[in-house]
């Protein structure tokens, strides 16, 4: 699907990248084949959602977005340059267990700033900053090994927010929580990301998640087949529930049920 | 947001602490135990097959011992000893760790190295003596290039395969974040590395004392080994066991810093379970 209204993307967000994949194929790298032909769109400042069964290729197609993996064929690229390699533009967001587990929270957040050589001093104020406001105000000088989960997560946001990344990928951020914790994380991540410019693919399994994170959801299928839906009002708590929420909700679901009929993809 | 569902584990428990006087209790017990039964075999000139009638009792290397602490040639041997396993310990230890790292990463460090390094990996070091005497021009040297080699393979092996076994998601991490290759090494997988190399270095620090003690008894003039050997030479049976006995509190105090070192560099380890480690 080509995208039509980059003009239109709000002035903050104009500062996002602008990712595209056009006929891109990809590969696992075993060699077995896991996307064929997919051409997709992510506009500068946009959330987009990738939802589709498991095994179906979501996670590959962030770790090629975020330039760890070559594609086998098609052309994949970041505001028209192709993506060759990894960039600090393009973060990527874990599952789960991707701080480094000897750094505190704090030296955590650091690292994307050290990277970037930022001033000693300046990190550590920025880091402090970023960590409250995930919430995690005093909880600095804890490991990844003494946090919960939940806090893990909010810390691994800080850390990619902290680089001031351009696109963020964000591979099922939310997949290992409880439910409670994961609603709590849904609206902490809408809430953050309404203050950066940043560009957003969002990888999920869950229907709800989708519709409550994103602008556009693309439904992953068997052979670059997939369908994209428009979110009607995104992130507009009063819209859930509503028939035009539904509708979407029943057309995503259709697309992925479709597939299952179809076979594994 | 709430972040009540969201409570940090408490603070870490130790477990056994709370025996801890108990424990060392215990372990005092048990070596003054070894040392009874000891006088006892040999004070009564127990002969069971094993003949305990020649062997100096626990008092008469006490004796010898107490002598020792007196004669600053016991302390100058010491000294030397530890000189040459340091020497040899430190230089194995950087060389191993970055030869593992080298070969963990690089297919053609691996395809390069990695061979050579099976080949010499099975033979054992005091078997270099005669290389050793005919490759450097003194002594010292060739002790401590005996001392490198043994503790150079277990520092590389345990090496390689910590970095082997890192998850790809921390380097994931860090790439993506702009980190290039040297960030990846020093942030990534040096450090992640480290609790697999200290078991390396664990059992570097005992093959090293090891062959600094075996390679004093064949070639050196000094050092606790050779003095130890010296002992024997001229029939000086509780010599030989204050040569022993030396030997084994120095190995147990360089063991204990190896590990004490590790547990510092490795503190972010979750859940120690007991105090005695290993």
């Amino acid at each position: 699907m080509t995208l039509t209204d980059v003009s239109a993307a709000p002035a903050a967000r104009r500062n996002g990248l602008h990712l595209s994949l056009d006929r891109v194929s990809l590969a696992y790298p075993d060699g077995a084949p896991v996307i064929r032909d997919l051409t997709l769109d992510a506009a500068p400042g946009e959330i987009l959602v990738v939802v589709g069964p498991s095994g179906c290729g979501k996670s590959t197609l962030l770790r090629a977005l975020a330039g760890l993996l070559p594609v086998a064929a098609g052309r994949i690229a970041a505001d028209r340059a192709p993506i060759t390699g990894p960039s600090p533009d393009r973060a990527l967001v874990f599952q789960d267990d991707a701080l480094l587990p000897w750094r505190t929270a704090r030296r955590n957040v650091e690292l994307p700033l050290s990277i970037r050589r930022v001033a000693r001093a300046d990190r550590r104020s920025r880091a402090d900053s970023w960590l409250a406001r995930v919430g995690l105000a005093g909880q600095e000088h804890r490991l990844p090994a003494y946090l919960s989960g939940g806090m893990r997560q909010r810390v691994q946001l800080a850390r990619t927010l902290a680089g001031g990344p351009r696109a963020i990928l964000m591979d099922e951020p939310f997949g290992a929580l409880d439910a409670q914790t994961r609603a709590a994380m849904q609206r902490l991540l809408v809430e953050v990301l309404r203050g950066t410019p940043a560009t957003v693919v969002f990888v999920t399994h869950d229907v709800d998640e989708a519709l409550f994170i994103g602008d556009r959801i693309a439904v992953l299928g068997a052979d670059g087949a997939h369908t994209v839906v428009d979110v009607p009002q995104p992130r507009d708590p009063a819209t859930r529930g509503t028939p035009v929420v539904r509708a979407a909700r029943g057309t995503i679901l259709a697309a992925l049920g479709a597939d299952d009929r179809s076979g594994p993809c | 947001m709430s972040t009540v569902s969201v409570a940090a584990p408490a603070a870490v428990p130790l477990p056994g602490r709370r025996p801890h006087a108990l424990r060392w209790a215990v372990r005092i017990g048990s070596l003054a135990g070894a040392l009874l039964l000891w006088q006892w075999l040999t004070a009564a000139d127990v002969t069971l097959w094993v003949r305990f009638d020649r062997l100096p009792t626990p008092v008469a290397v006490a004796g010898e011992l107490a002598r020792a602490v007196r004669d600053p040639v016991y302390y100058q041997d010491i000294a030397q000893s530890l000189v040459r396993i340091l020497t040899g310990f430190t230089l194995a230890a950087v060389a191993g760790v970055a030869a593992g790292i080298a070969v963990a990463r690089s297919w053609l460090l691996s395809d390069v190295l990695q061979p050579l390094f099976e080949v010499m990996r099975p033979i054992p070091a005091i078997a270099l003596v005669p290389v050793a005497i005919l490759l450097f021009p003194r002594n010292e040297e060739g002790i401590v290039f005996i001392t490198f080699t043994a503790a150079f393979f277990p520092i590389l092996v345990s090496t390689r395969h910590a970095v082997r076994a890192l998850p790809t998601v921390w380097e994931d991490a860090v790439r993506t974040m702009g980190g290039g290759r040297w960030r990846v090494l020093s942030s990534v997988v040096l450090p992640g590395a480290l609790p697999g190399v200290f078991g390396g270095l664990s059992v570097g620090m005992g093959v090293s004392w090891i062959c600094v003690i075996s390679a004093e008894m064949i070639s050196g003039d000094f050092g606790v080994g050779y003095r130890t050997w010296h002992a024997y030479t001229i029939v000086d049976y509780p010599a030989v066991l204050v040569g022993m006995v030396t030997i084994g509190v120095l190995g147990w105090g360089t063991a204990a810093a190896v590990e004490l070192l590790g547990r510092r560099v490795t503190h972010w380890l979750p859940a120690r379970r007991t105090g005695g480690h290993r």
